[in-house]
């Protein structure tokens, strides 16, 4: 399966020579395999997305959780506007409101100028929870974890390859940071053992305790996780919109010096072959 | 090795930040977490004991009434909790592990995650002042 990486900014997307390298598009990746297209997050990044994906004629969409930064590029998904596709949207669901209640309030006027309910294409929309289902020739674990709101990570497999996506986390959260036993661990079961984990990382480690709470990870707690739960490669993302590429560097450079683990800054546009 | 759902996960992350005696529980009363001032109370180390089947650990207190008569464990709030998954609010006596005799209050909540399941409860014990 082929997993590409269209916007892996946090919080509100980016543009300029300073974060030209990596990207300002905020969150999408997209995993295929044959003619099947599963995409992770809508971001501002889905919007070219959409664009690269005229093969498939039923599309899955997962969202992780419906903070604006992963829902912002829907409205510029263009199949939504193909009558002849399906799609099929999955997001957390609620203890209050529906899914479709819940996206909706972005996706109409003002915010909007079409609703929901009125695109074109075949759209079926899918509550998960701490769930397992199978789209196509994947199979899919969902688990939430801890961000503010209702947010889910996924896990997806394929034969034995698997790439977990969890944008946005903060397992740290507490007054003594992460609890080092896999049982304690928001997110575990999702990432353990990944060939390709890609994980929020988005603070360095001095920012992050006047960021407590907010739902995101140092690079250092990014780190830590990856090394809890065995992930064979790490890239770190939802990059913190002040964050130049070579502030980016500097980052990683100086984590590096402490962990050994197999980690690189994830790039807007790059892609992995996991055969 | 399965983690924890999020909601038993921040609950022992919210009483590991407590100064108040918190037991986190399985459905079934196995003791899964207490935090340090728990600890005195129970007088052992969660780090020594790790979780703790409820056979083991409901034994160690001997709970009174008001009036000095042992309480059956149903009228324990925590028993209550983990029978019906309510909230539930006591003060009565338990013997310390010296030997004496302690006013305490004691609440109880169930962990009712966020698709309607029953995952746990928390009990908190308040100690009372001696009179």
């Amino acid at each position: 399966m082929k997993v590409k990486l269209w916007g892996v900014r946090g919080s509100i997307p980016t543009s300029g020579p300073d974060t030209e390298k990596y990207g300002g598009n905020t969150s999408c990746a997209s995993v295929a395999y044959g003619d099947h297209l599963l995409v992770l997050d809508g971001g501002t990044g889905i919007r070219q997305c959409g664009g690269a994906c005229s093969a498939s004629n039923r599309i899955d969409i997962l969202l992780t959780h419906l903070h604006l930064d992963h829902i912002q590029g829907l409205g510029f998904f263009s199949p939504l506007f193909d009558p002849s596709k399906e799609i099929h949207i999955w997001g957390p669901a609620s203890s209050s409101q529906s899914l479709f209640s819940r996206i909706s309030r972005y996706l109409s006027p003002p915010l909007f100028p079409v609703l929901l309910r009125d695109v074109p294409c075949k759209l079926e929309l899918h509550e998960v929870s701490n769930s397992v289902f199978d789209i196509g020739p994947f199979r899919i674990q969902s688990s939430y974890i801890i961000h503010p709101g209702p947010t889910v990570g996924y896990r997806i497999m394929r034969e034995n390859f698997v790439f977990t996506y969890i944008p946005d986390h903060e397992p740290a959260l507490g007054s003594h940071g992460m609890i080092q036993n896999p049982k304690w661990v928001s997110g575990y079961d999702l990432a353990e053992g990944a060939d390709v984990l890609l994980h929020d990382a988005q603070y360095t480690k001095e920012e992050y305790p006047i960021r407590r709470g907010w739902g995101h990870s140092s690079i250092n707690d990014a780190g830590l996780f990856a090394s809890i739960t065995s992930a064979k490669h790490t890239l770190f993302a939802h990059h913190d919109p002040s964050h130049s590429d070579a502030f980016l560097e500097e980052m990683l450079a100086s984590f590096k010096l402490s962990s050994d683990v197999s980690v690189a800054l994830a790039m807007e546009g790059s892609e992995i072959e996991l055969t | 090795m399965a983690a924890h759902e999020i909601e038993i996960i921040l609950n022992r992350q919210l009483a590991d930040c407590l100064s108040i005696p918190v037991f986190i529980t399985d459905t079934v009363g196995n003791l899964i977490f207490y935090n340090e001032p728990a600890e005195e109370v129970l007088g052992k180390r969660f780090e020594d004991t790790g979780e703790m089947p409820v056979e083991e650990w409901s034994t160690v207190f001997k709970p009174f009434d008001n009036n000095g008569n042992p309480m059956a464990p149903e009228e324990l709030p925590l028993v209550r909790t983990l029978s019906d998954q309510y909230p539930y609010h006591k003060s009565f006596q338990i013997v310390s592990l010296k030997g004496k005799k302690q006013p305490i209050s004691v609440t109880s909540y169930p962990i009712i995650s966020r698709s309607g399941n029953f995952l746990g409860a928390v009990a908190i014990f308040w100690k009372q002042k001696l009179k």
